[in-house]
């Protein structure tokens, strides 16, 4: 059973390329259609609880069911077979990329890949901050307006960009704020 | 030596072991608090090679924070660091999701826990866009203009058009082959 858990995680570890939205359609795969571990209202609570908790997708996913199949032994041999697959192959390419990192060619490819990855994190960044000030809808219209989202939101970029806090002490402020308001009122 | 390998080593593992314990969200969010740790706090990685390395993780198979923990670490401390990292990494999910998932109808229905998340979410994009201004500030600081139009064009092609997010780096890669052709050829 472990060595089953290990494998199926293997496969998801090894196949899901850019992140924990393209873990989750495997995992589902993987656990409720070819394998039936889990219904498929476990894993949808499954999906609700990884991404309310932090952490990445898959190894969230590979902890739950492996607990659920196999106690913690399961849970830490499916967690392995997940990382397993990163660890090869990212090792391999941090060490091309210390041996080989001032070729011309290369450093041009990464020259131009840097500035394609800021635009990543920019786009990721505009879309949480769409989706906690209107709720990700479109078309977007002011009445929809989250305006304590945007008043928290404006206060912690504040703080990090002018008063240079430290960011997780202002994810965790303003955690408490909100929680706060929600006592409250 | 030794000694202050021990160091790097325990605080690589407790930087991680605190970054992944308090980061929701995906691999970007991860990425970012480990440049604002690693690069600004730290000044153990350079920015440049910081986003060499979420551009690496960002195109391997496997999760970005572990990809990342993975590239992190062996540039800190070798094989040992890979594995602190990773291990850094890996501890806090595992032990929050196995009590959380002992009770979860009660966490997930919980109002209390939503406003507190979404709270939390708000300063997550305040972090995100803090650092994605910085890191934007200095990539138009190099005035390469082709730079700057790999940047427009890969951000337009993500936030308007949803372009999947490894064929955005494919295609920045060969940009990046194409300035290097014309270079070669403008200086030979």
């Amino acid at each position: 059973m472990l060595l089953q858990l290990f494998l199926c995680f293997l496969q998801i570890g090894a196949f899901s390329i850019g992140g924990g939205y393209a873990a989750i359609p495997l995992i589902q795969n993987q656990t409720v259609e070819l394998r039936h571990w889990l219904t498929e209202e476990q894993f949808m609570d499954l999906a609700a609880i990884a991404e309310m908790t932090p952490g990445p997708i898959a190894v969230n996913g590979a902890t739950f069911v492996g607990l659920k199949i196999a106690r913690i032994p399961g849970a830490i041999a499916a967690t392995f077979g997940c990382i397993l697959p990163s660890l090869v192959i990212v090792s391999l390419l941090a060490l091309i990329y210390r041996k080989y990192r001032k070729l011309p060619m290369l450093q041009s490819v990464l020259a131009s890949l840097r500035p394609a990855v800021v635009a990543l994190i920019a786009a990721a960044g505009l879309n949480m901050l769409l989706q906690i000030a209107f709720g990700g809808k479109s078309p977007i219209t002011f009445n929809q307006a989250d305006w304590m989202n945007i008043l928290l939101f404006s206060a912690a970029f504040y703080a990090l960009r002018k008063r240079k806090w430290n960011p997780i002490l202002v994810m965790g402020l303003c955690g408490i704020m909100n929680l706060v308001r929600e006592i409250c009122l | 030596m030794e000694r202050s390998g021990g160091k790097r080593l325990m605080k690589l593992f407790f930087g991680m072991l605190y970054i992944s314990a308090f980061t929701f969200g995906g691999g970007f969010v991860i990425v970012t608090f480990m440049k604002r740790k690693f690069v600004d706090e730290l000044g153990w990685i350079d920015e440049q090679e910081m986003l060499d390395m979420t551009a690496l993780a960002q195109s391997s198979p496997g999760a970005i924070a572990v990809n990342a923990a993975i590239l992190v670490g062996w540039k800190v401390e070798g094989f040992i660091g890979m594995a602190v990292s990773v291990l850094g990494t890996v501890i806090p999910p595992m032990v929050i999701l196995s009590v959380i998932s002992l009770f979860y109808r009660l966490f997930a229905d919980n109002r209390y826990v939503a406003a507190l998340l979404q709270g939390m979410s708000c300063g997550v994009a305040a972090v995100i866009v803090d650092v994605a201004l910085s890191l934007g500030k200095n990539v138009l600081k190099t005035k390469k203009w082709e730079h700057d139009a790999v940047m427009a064009a890969a951000f337009i092609a993500t936030f308007f058009f949803k372009v999947n997010i490894i064929l955005i780096i494919l295609c920045a890669a060969c940009a990046g082959v194409l300035m290097a052709l014309k270079d070669q050829r403008g200086g030979g």
